[in-house]
């Protein structure tokens, strides 16, 4: 009679009886555990270069007003760039706020609720921030009175 | 007589973790990321306010502009700043193979380049707070 072979713990291998992880949260934790990282590296050029370009050159934080948004967004790329960073920071710090809650709240249902609510508050700013960059009007009419600027056409 | 140990040396003082730089490197990186995080949702929501009217956006973005927020801005900038640099060294200590090794001058090139970059951004910063 063949001997016969035990994988290691960790092999992956052993007989499902014996597996202590069962597979239905699958590798979440890992993909999350990736993601942090992948988000983060991205994450610093975005938010580099909007803090830059909002908060240091030209005018500064002086020159925010309407018309610096509008300006903004008149730009394609500048929508994408907004909506990616509106994505990717949302999901990154929803899944470490998502950490912390497990570290620190013990009762099960204390961490229910912490974490309905943060995914709550997720999807509302998410999609919150995506209409807006994209149904953004830059010279709206508000009853019937057009916003005046240089940019938009005359009343 | 045998020589002893006074009991102050054989009792530990206290039970606090001392993991050192590691240990508050992580900690500073916890709080940012939640301090971080709900600056988010606000600033999501005024500047949502570019769709409610251009004048709405304006009365918000105006009611900011004072010392108080200015120096606000300074601090979020700088947890900002500081979550970006220790979170590009997590990433090298978890996939670089000398990152472990490193990790605590890494730390200390961390809070350099920081300083470096919060002096630069104080002064042009500070000067649009303050200079009108
Ligand atoms: C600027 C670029 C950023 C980089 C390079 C970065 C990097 C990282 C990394 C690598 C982690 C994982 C730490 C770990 O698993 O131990 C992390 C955690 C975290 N990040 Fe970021 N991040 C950035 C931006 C942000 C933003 C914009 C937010 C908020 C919306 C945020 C909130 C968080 C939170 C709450 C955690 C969890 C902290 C913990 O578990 O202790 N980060 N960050």
């Amino acid at each position: 009679m063949a001997t016969p072979t035990i994988e290691t713990p960790r092999s992956g291998r052993m007989t499902p009886g014996y597996s202590r992880t069962t597979t239905s949260r699958g590798n979440f934790e890992m993909i999350a555990w990736l993601f942090m990282r992948l988000s983060g590296a991205i994450l610093v050029v975005l938010i580099f270069v909007h803090l830059y370009v909002n908060l240091v050159a030209g005018d500064g934080i002086s020159g925010i007003d309407f018309g610096f948004v509008a300006g903004k967004w008149a730009n394609p790329t500048w929508q994408i760039w907004d909506l990616a960073m509106l994505w990717l920071a949302m999901l990154h710090g929803t899944n470490g706020i998502r950490v912390i809650i497990n570290d620190y709240a013990e009762k099960n249902s204390t961490r229910m609720w912490l974490k309905g609510v943060l995914y709550t508050a997720t999807v509302v700013i998410v999609v919150l921030g995506t209409l807006v960059i994209f149904t953004f009007d830059p010279c709206p009419v508000i009853n019937g009175v057009p916003h005046v600027a240089d940019y938009c056409p005359a009343a | 007589m045998p020589k002893t140990l006074s009991p102050s040396k054989l009792i530990p003082a206290g039970t606090l973790y001392r993991g050192r730089e590691g240990q508050w490197s992580w900690v500073a990186h916890r709080i940012t990321g939640v301090v971080i995080f709900f600056f988010l949702l606000v600033h999501v929501l005024d500047t949502s306010l570019v769709r409610v009217s251009p004048e709405a956006y304006d009365a918000v973005i105006g009611a900011y502009k004072n010392p108080i927020m200015g120096l606000g801005e300074l601090g979020l900038v700088a947890a900002i700043v500081f979550h970006a640099f220790n979170g590009i060294r997590v990433i090298l200590v978890d996939f670089w193979k000398q990152g472990p090794k490193y990790h605590r001058q890494m730390l200390w090139g961390v809070l350099g380049l920081w300083a470096l970059v919060m002096i630069a951004f104080s002064i042009r910063h500070l000067s649009h707070v303050f200079g009108g």
